[in-house]
């Protein structure tokens, strides 16, 4: 009998203890690229602050479908809505971080960014057109490397991801027969090539199949050491993959132009930039309850503010401080409050 | 099992059990059990019915957008555009799963007579414990595995069958490809070894149970242990072993993480067996999380309807085969 008291009373004390951190809790959903970051970000914010933010890294379609439906507080998606479909689902959104992805191959005889690529003969590469590793069109590019005569192997992500989605939208700038045989989208139909899931088992792929290339996420690279390209970005400047690069991407897109930051981050200009880079958006509901909107924000600002160090240490870039002045405006703007 | 040659037991009515202060207690014991047991046989019925319904309810907007014939021969895939057909993913699924069974089917029957007629009384249990465990094995540590060894390993054969088997004239087309290592070939042999020791254990139980005096006359009459295996217990176990077969078909059908794993996840239907290619399991475990318009979750969803539609095909084939055997076994004793 007394167990019996003993237990009711502890069971008491954890749903009494549950009930009051769950006053202070903050659910999101969407993006497995961003988790890593909100993760990081969520830990330090509920040691400083004591609200919890569970995020579930379910995908972007789901994140989107979520937030659509009120169960969650944010939701995310490594594509942008297009601003029409954003009003007319009543929602908003703004970038968090920007990253990047890069080319790697597997070369005999050729190093870790010693081969230079540009956006046009990427696309060829990934529409098959150019089929062996010495063609002259790559040979223009890296005079004084030797280039083995292999087929090239394509290999791409099989899973959708917001990887694929940048990728894709890049080549679809800088090549308009991409743009009108493949387009953009997290997952697209590959004219050529074999699939690898996730950025694993894309780089396994081309670890092993020699004249293979693929793209995975520069956080990627730098953790498996793979052979990653050097690329000529918009303004003819051969770069390599940095988080300053990315963030130089940021920087030289005007946001208080952007309507609802519907701006993707490939190939802009500056020459610095890699082209390549991408961002993950929230995404938030303009009829969710002012305090929900505001516990968001509270912790996004604060990330954009004390979680630079934490985001730089997991290789994505923070948000360039007039990126972050110009998110503040638009809250100000959609909602009619900010913090 | 050929349920009809089984025999129940006949239960004792209980209006003939002795009267007892306990009687009630066993009547509304018994009443409580029959009704959890009718409860718990419609709770499957109705969880299987339901999913169906719910599963076709949402991809309502893919059958109303493509219709179901469009839907069937389409082979563009194309998330951009958001056009959708299943065609290349159907046929995959298929061509996977025949390979696996074409590999599978004829080692386990192998195993289950070696384990049931040739092997001594001390290896058996061994043998059919290593195979059961190779049951036990999640499905994912398949795909690793065919990703990490067996796909190196099988990429230093493939110039060998191209050179080979591609050189034939006709069939030779199904054997050309580059030596990637994965591809359909990769995921049918991978599917192969999944699948084998759920069609070879049930093949061992029923080869068990044939009565030794059949056999035994068999060997008397001086028949070999292959004439024994093909014109004795085949025969007498033809409809279980046939049902074990299509138990692996079902599972090879609905494998999803082992063969995304090796198959290589193109769009595109190649003829190569050794060129990548895709099934409706494995699109819909790629594709599914970062599907943002809602046509597209439809489209994924509608590719899960005719996947159960495909099984639901093997398993009533597989139910009137047996019927048939049944039939003819009856006629021939």
């Amino acid at each position: 009998m007394k167990l019996l008291k003993v237990s009711a009373i502890f069971l008491a004390l954890v749903l009494v203890g549950v009930v009051a951190r769950g006053q202070a809790a903050l659910t999101g959903a969407g993006s497995t690229w961003v988790y890593p970051l909100v993760a990081k970000w969520a830990a330090q914010y509920d040691k400083d602050n004591h609200v919890q933010v569970n995020y579930q890294s379910i995908g972007s379609g789901g994140g989107i479908a979520q937030i659509k439906a009120g169960t969650v507080a944010f939701g995310a998606s490594d594509m942008p809505l297009k601003p029409d479909d954003l009003h007319a689902a009543g929602l908003i959104q703004f970038p968090t971080a920007v990253a990047g992805a890069d080319l790697v191959y597997n070369l005999p005889g050729v190093q870790a960014g010693q081969l230079i690529l540009s956006g046009p003969v990427t696309a060829d590469i990934f529409l098959g057109k150019i089929k062996k590793w010495d063609d002259p069109e790559i040979a223009k590019l890296n005079s004084g490397l030797k280039l083995p005569a292999l087929n090239i192997t394509v290999v791409h992500r099989a899973d959708g991801s917001g990887t694929t989605f940048t990728f894709c939208d890049y080549l679809s700038k800088v090549s308009p027969e991409w743009k009108e045989k493949v387009g953009a989208n997290t997952s697209v139909t590959w004219p050529t090539g074999v699939g690898g899931k996730g950025n694993e088992g894309l780089a396994s792929y081309v670890q092993r199949i020699p004249g293979s290339i693929g793209y995975v996420e520069y956080a990627y690279i730098l953790e498996t050491h793979l052979a990653y390209a050097r690329m000529v970005n918009s303004d003819g400047k051969v770069v390599s993959p940095s988080l300053e690069g990315f963030q130089d991407a940021a920087a030289h897109v005007d946001f208080s132009k952007a309507e609802d930051f519907y701006v993707i981050l490939t190939d802009h200009a500056g020459a610095n930039t890699w082209p390549i880079s991408g961002c993950t958006w929230q995404i938030l509901r303009k009829n969710a309850p002012k305090d929900t909107n505001e516990a968001v924000m509270k912790f996004f600002d604060w990330g954009f503010e004390h979680g630079q160090d934490m985001a730089k240490s997991i290789s994505f870039g923070p948000l360039p401080q007039s990126t972050v002045a110009a998110i503040k405006a638009y809250w100000k703007k959609e909602l009619g409050y900010s913090i | 099992m050929s349920g009809s040659d089984l025999a129940l037991p006949k239960i004792q009515p209980l209006s003939e059990k002795p009267k007892s202060a306990g009687r009630s207690w066993h009547l509304s014991a018994d009443f409580l059990f029959h009704k959890a047991a009718v409860f718990a046989a419609i709770l499957v019925a109705g969880a299987l019915f339901a999913t169906v319904v719910a599963i076709a309810y949402d991809s309502r907007v893919a059958i109303h957008a493509f219709g179901i014939w469009k839907f069937l021969k389409s082979s563009d895939w194309n998330p951009v555009t958001q056009t959708f057909g299943a065609f290349p993913f159907i046929i995959s699924t298929l061509i996977s799963s025949a390979i696996a069974m074409l590999l599978g089917v004829p080692v386990s029957f192998g195993v289950a007579v070696f384990i049931a007629e040739i092997a001594p009384a001390w290896i058996k249990k061994p043998v059919a414990t290593a195979i059961e465990l190779l049951a036990a094995i999640p499905s994912i540590i398949y795909g690793l595995w065919g990703l990490v060894v067996f796909a190196p390993a099988f990429a230093t054969i493939e110039p060998w069958i191209n050179d080979h088997l591609g050189a034939i004239p006709g069939i030779g087309l199904l054997f050309q490809g580059p030596p990637m290592g994965i591809g359909m070939l990769t995921a049918g042999i991978v599917l192969a070894i999944m699948i084998l020791p759920y069609m070879s254990s049930i093949m061992r139980d029923v080869f068990l149970v044939v009565p030794s005096s059949l056999r035994e006359s068999a060997y008397a009459m001086g028949a070999t242990t292959w004439e024994v295996a093909w014109n004795i217990i085949l025969p007498y176990t033809r409809s279980a072993v046939v049902g074990g077969i299509f138990l692996g078909l079902g599972r090879a059908l609905g494998e999803t993480m082992a063969v995304t794993f090796v198959i290589g996840n193109s769009n595109t239907l190649s003829a190569s067996l050794l060129m990548p290619g895709a099934t409706i399991p494995s699109v819909l475990a790629n594709e599914f999380t970062e599907a943002t318009t809602k046509l597209y979750t439809s489209s994924l969803i509608y590719l899960g309807l005719i996947l159960i539609a495909v099984t639901l095909t093997v398993r009533f084939c597989a139910v009137l085969l047996i019927r048939r055997l049944g039939r003819k076994e009856g006629a021939a004793a």
